[in-house]
């Protein structure tokens, strides 16, 4: 493990994270929820395990996208107030 | 920016885009071969039945995305679907009980050893391995497929009813 690539990687994780759950707009939440999923692909590659780091790139940031849009195309786009 | 919404509305209204269309008529036969790839090469690498399932399945929710719900929808019937998913568990329970059977009660369930094969005892145990893997790859595929499709489908199937 690589300690800078590491910090570099978790703190745009953590922003990610946060900015996934305080957006208004839940298009742009399941984007944040993708981009998380595949920077949280590349923390799992740097931790040595590519097999977890596999299953969470296509699971995470390739099968549930595309459930999430599937699931918003059925509701409204804005959250409201 | 298009929302899901939008997309699967031109979708129906067979108004794709040509750009969209032939990319991933282009790029859909190369994500099945990487999704087999994956599947064959689970049991010696990264990867494996469930993750080569998914790849396989996200290549179907790719061409209802550019195609549309109802032209490429209607290409996977629900009763294949279910058909497809079914095999998947009888394969992989299949290969399990011959396991049972070929040694005569001996070996364990799923102790790929003692399948009868015609080579070493080694080489039994990757075979068994890429059979169960298939029966793996097989359901989570379909499930995939289907899950996006129940999800994706009902408002179209709505509209429809409601213009008939």
């Amino acid at each position: 493990m690589i300690p800078s690539i590491d910090l570099v990687l978790l703190s745009l994780v953590v922003v990610l994270a946060i900015a996934a759950i305080t957006v208004r707009d839940l298009l742009s939440a399941i984007m944040l929820l993708s981009a998380y999923s595949f920077l949280m692909a590349m923390v799992w590659v740097e931790m040595h395990s590519v097999d977890v780091a596999f299953t969470e790139a296509a699971v995470g940031a390739g099968a549930s996208t595309a459930f999430l849009i599937a699931a918003l195309s059925r509701t409204v786009r804005w959250e409201k107030k | 920016m298009n929302t899901g919404k939008s997309e699967t509305e031109e979708g129906k209204k067979r108004s794709g885009d040509v750009i969209v269309e032939t990319i991933s008529r282009v790029m859909v036969p190369f994500i099945q071969l990487f999704a087999l790839y994956v599947i064959m090469h689970g049991s010696s690498g990264p990867g494996g039945g469930f993750q080569g399932g998914v790849i396989f399945g996200a290549s179907f929710v790719l061409l209802v995305i550019a195609f549309g719900i109802v032209n490429a929808g209607n290409r996977f019937p629900e009763a294949v679907n279910t058909a497809l998913f079914s095999t998947g568990v009888y394969i992989y329970a299949g290969v399990g009980l011959l396991c049972i059977i070929c040694s005569l009660g001996a070996a364990q369930y799923l102790n790929y050893g003692f399948l009868s094969l015609p080579v070493h005892f080694e080489e039994r145990r990757a075979l068994g391995m890429d059979f169960i893997e298939i029966g793996v790859g097989i359901t989570v595929m379909a499930v995939i497929a289907e899950i996006f499709f129940n999800l994706a489908w009902k408002k179209e199937e709505k509209k429809e009813g409601g213009k008939e």
